[in-house]
């Protein structure tokens, strides 16, 4: 079977956010596509060596909240301090339970599959960000490696 | 069910760690072994057909029991 292959470019740096692009990579690897994932922007955010991601219903009308409050609670509230840290460690806690895999788990499985993880290097620069803050195995590049493979993909993602 | 070399136990895990632990079990197996996986995900169902024929692996059995989905796969 001819290897397919999958190029990611991951833009997001929030908890929700952070899933598909690993879920998606690792997945593909296990079915024997070989993918790249180039992190750009906030998306830089997932290669730190402590993930510390939020998430916000703050301007996100579709998440769905605890007791209905979607339904009756102002959005202008949702913007009240302690908001996020509530909704972040509620999510964290909804998917331990349903046997999601937490987002440190899926990105060594990736590693482990040898997808490989691209940053970009024009926004560690621009963000004053240092390779030591981020996990090791991480390659370096700017826009023309990530189309040197995404040119050859079967598969090309923005997320 | 028809016999296997080995098992895996799925079980309360989520899409993608049923599919990413059974490659991980059948890249340990030689050829023509059979993976025995028990997963709780109702979407493993189809993820381990789609698995099946994108790897080649060979998917002999799937079937519900009681709540628990059981699967037999022959590494190619």
């Amino acid at each position: 079977m001819e290897e397919k292959k999958l190029a990611i470019i991951a833009t997001k740096g929030s908890l929700d956010w952070a899933y598909p692009p690993f879920i998606l990579a690792s997945t593909a690897a296990a079915l024997g596509y070989e993918t790249e994932i180039f992190f750009t922007f906030y998306g830089l955010q997932l290669l730190k060596k402590n993930l510390d991601l939020k998430v916000t219903p703050l301007g996100n009308p579709g998440m769905p909240m605890p007791m209905g409050m979607d339904k009756w609670f102002p959005t202008l509230l949702t913007a009240l301090p302690g908001m996020e840290g509530m909704m972040t460690s509620m999510m964290k806690k909804k998917m331990a339970s349903k046997g999601v895999a937490s987002l440190e788990e899926l990105r060594e499985l990736c590693q482990e599959a040898e997808v490989r993880l691209i940053a970009c290097q024009m926004t560690v620069d621009l963000f004053d960000m240092d390779s030591s803050e981020f996990i090791d195995g991480v390659e370096y590049a700017g826009a023309a490696r990530f189309f040197e493979f995404a040119g050859q993909s079967d598969i090309c993602l923005y997320i | 069910m028809a016999d296997f070399d080995e098992e895996l136990d799925a079980s309360g895990l989520n899409c993608p760690l049923p599919i990413l632990r059974a490659k991980k079990t059948l890249a340990g197996m030689e050829s023509g072994k059979v993976l025995h996986i028990i997963a709780t995900d109702p979407g493993s169902v189809k993820d381990f057909e789609a698995f099946a024929r994108q790897t080649g692996n060979e998917l002999m059995e799937s079937k519900e029991e009681g709540g628990k989905f059981q699967f037999l796969i022959k590494k190619a």
